[in-house]
């Protein structure tokens, strides 16, 4: 039985429904990114205290530019969070900062060491999501960084190997998400870029998920994130894994690879990259339209869900906004022409 | 009893005040990165990050003195994307590593440059070793669109390296770094080629040249052609394998000096002096060899590290060799 029905709007306005959702982060206002430099300093009278409240500030407004959009489903951007695994190392036993490190050229991040057994100590998005909820009126996706990334992109100085602090960190976000659907949350997105990087190592990610999905009540969305690599290496192997969405980026390759999902056939929901989120063009109503047309390839529009490639937060905030809402825009017409049988679907993925 | 020399790969991580100074210098974009005709203002932060990482060799004790390729933003491609005749594509992966480099594109004759030249000029060291990637890998890391056929190519990227180091200052050792024998072993005739082109480099210098390969063991019918090469010492990944290393020099021999990769460059946790001698005397023991001189080095370059690390494996590296010769 599909958990996706919880998310169709009381006012949707076709009998198709085609979940949109976003996939993670989105640009912070300037002026967030201003406050918080004036935090660290010094000399400067803006405290912690103004910063959260200035955060607080932000999620409202990301929140309301999603929920103007018009997405089914919201977040609050991440403004919270500074990256995607430095912002859960900080909240992890057994972790330590020993400085930044090179990515390429001049972008560094603070790569984190595991010096000891990693442990749950504090909450990582309970609050988080407590905020985004009260605040939102649409229901909130929770995007959090899955076991395998946090462990690969962490210098392991207290496991055998990778795949048994992997094992570790599951456990954790395990415990994790199950505070979080105790607040109440109903969809999650866990994100694994690393395995992209070495799509060897799938079978570690699925261990992963079996642990991540314990005692997880059905009706709880469980999403999988995996960007930029051979989507041809994991698959048809991904489809053993426990979850109810794999989210892809097809959109940046020109949906070269779609053609990987369409055999052996798919058997979970898709959640499909329909924009760029490394160019400033916004795409157009109907070239997303096209895009999300791609997706019938693969599955029928009921296990289709619609979303940009990956995180938005590095396009400039006015695109990523147009981007969201054509994408939107794109959505509710495909969904309207399905409703008018105005789309062939061929006769592999229509519904019976 | 072996000359033990403690010494390193090169590339090492820039110094944060550096990081901080050159990104505000230079940008965080493509087009921002080090093309070889750097203003003043980056040669300069340049220069005092140099000193800085050669006062550190000094200070850990290091028998050889590396420039530290802090300029390297595209790391073992540097020499190729700083060249008149490369243009730079998109960032592509720098091997199996969360780590991006320019994509080379050769687009007229590699004709020598004299850039590494000029930046081993600037060492101020009477121990200093050159390193630069060796033919096969600079040849796998780049896309070639002028020479045109693979085998031109790579004879061409070796003749350009040896014009490079015709340049070089006086150096005891140069350490040809050569992952993708490992990483994109070659194939058939390639194997006899790669060995060839080494030859060809190493030909260019009188110095002691170790070909040092890493991320695993090369396979070993490279191994045995690579063997023909004319180089004074093979290095060895121990890290990442130290059984199929083994087997290589067992089964194949190695040269009268070896250089072994004992401490791990991607990885925090610091070796203690006492490890790493304990692991020299592994590979002596299970090598059964009595080798004339064994250069002890991380497995890899360095910059994957945070600087305090960073700073502390070479530390252990010294430390390493000095506690080694006293129980001698």
């Amino acid at each position: 039985m599909s958990n996706r029905e919880q998310f169709r709007p009381d006012d949707h306005p076709n009998e198709h429904f085609l979940l949109t959702s976003i996939v993670g982060s989105y640009p912070k206002p300037k002026w967030l990114n201003r406050v918080s430099d004036l935090a660290e300093d010094p000399d400067s009278k803006f405290t912690e205290e103004h910063l959260h409240e200035a955060h607080d500030d932000a999620c409202r407004v990301i929140i309301d530019e999603h929920e103007r959009t018009g997405l089914d489903t919201v977040s609050d951007g991440e403004m919270r969070r500074n990256e995607m695994v430095e912002f859960f190392a900080d909240r992890i036993e057994g972790y330590e900062f020993n400085g930044p490190v090179k990515v390429w050229g001049h972008n560094y991040f603070d790569k984190p060491s595991v010096v000891d057994d990693v442990e749950y100590a504090e909450s990582w998005l309970v609050d988080e999501f407590e905020f985004t909820h009260a605040a939102a009126s649409k229901p909130v996706k929770v995007p959090i960084t899955g076991p395998y990334t946090l462990a690969s992109w962490s210098f392991n100085e207290a496991y055998e190997d990778d795949a048994e602090l992997s094992y570790a960190l599951a456990d954790l976000v395990n415990e994790e998400i199950e505070a979080l659907v105790e607040a109440g949350a109903r969809y999650i997105q866990i994100d694994e870029p690393a395995l992209a990087t070495t799509p060897d190592d799938y079978a570690i990610v699925g261990e992963c998920l079996d642990r991540i999905v314990a005692n997880i009540p059905d009706e709880v969305r469980i999403g999988l994130h995996v960007c930029y690599g051979d989507y041809s290496r994991i698959y048809p192997e991904l489809l053993e894994y426990p979850i109810d969405e794999f989210d892809v980026e097809l959109c940046n390759g020109d949906y070269e690879q779609i053609d990987v999902f369409t055999d052996p056939e798919f058997t979970t929901d898709l959640a499909l990259g329909v924009v760029d989120v490394h160019t400033t063009d916004v795409e157009s109503v109907e070239e997303i339209k096209e895009n999300i047309k791609q997706g019938f390839k693969v599955v029928p529009p009921e296990n289709l869900t619609v979303s940009p490639d990956c995180g938005v937060k590095l396009l400039p905030r006015e695109v990523a906004r147009q981007k969201i809402e054509n994408m939107v825009t794109a959505t509710r017409e495909i969904e309207a022409e399905l409703d008018a049988g105005e789309i062939d679907l061929g006769p592999e993925v229509s519904a019976d | 009893m072996t000359e033990l020399i403690a010494t390193t790969p090169g590339l090492y991580p820039l110094p944060d005040w550096a990081k901080d100074e050159l990104s505000e210098l230079k940008g965080h974009q493509k087009g921002d990165l080090i093309s070889g005709d750097e203003g003043p203002e980056v040669v300069d932060a340049y220069d005092r990050a140099r000193s800085e990482v050669v006062d550190a060799q000094a200070d850990a004790g290091l028998d050889r003195v590396v420039e530290g390729q802090l300029r390297w933003d595209d790391m073992l491609a540097h020499p190729l994307t700083v060249h008149e005749n490369v243009e730079t594509g998109g960032i592509v992966r720098y091997y199996d590593n969360n780590n991006f480099y320019r994509d080379p594109q050769v687009r007229g004759e590699l004709t020598p440059s004299g850039d590494v030249a000029a930046e081993l000029a600037a060492v101020d060291t009477d121990a200093l070793q050159a390193v630069l990637p060796g033919p096969y890998s600079l040849a796998d890391l780049a896309t070639d669109e002028y020479y045109g056929d693979e085998a031109d190519f790579l004879d061409a990227v070796a003749e350009f390296l040896a014009g490079e180091v015709d340049a070089f200052p006086s150096h005891e050792t140069l350490f040809l770094l050569e992952p993708s024998l490992v990483e994109n072993a070659p194939t058939d005739d390639a194997n006899e080629r790669a060995s060839a082109a080494i030859d060809a480099v190493a030909d260019a210098t009188d110095a002691d040249v170790v070909v040092h390969t890493y991320w695993g063991a090369i396979p070993e019918k490279t191994y045995a052609h690579l063997m023909d090469a004319d180089v004074d010492a093979i290095g060895f990944d121990f890290v990442t394998d130290a059984d199929a290393s083994l087997y290589n020099i067992n089964e194949y021999g190695t040269k009268d000096q070896v250089a072994m990769g004992l401490v791990d460059g991607q990885n925090t946790l610091v070796e203690s002096p006492e490890t790493i001698r304990d692991r020299v005397e592994w590979v002596d023991e299970n090598t059964h060899t009595d080798f004339e001189r064994t250069y002890v080095t991380s497995n890899t370059e360095l910059f994957y590290l945070p600087v305090n690390k960073f700073e502390d494996k070479l530390e252990a590296l010294g430390d390493a060799a000095a506690l080694a010769e006293v129980d001698a």
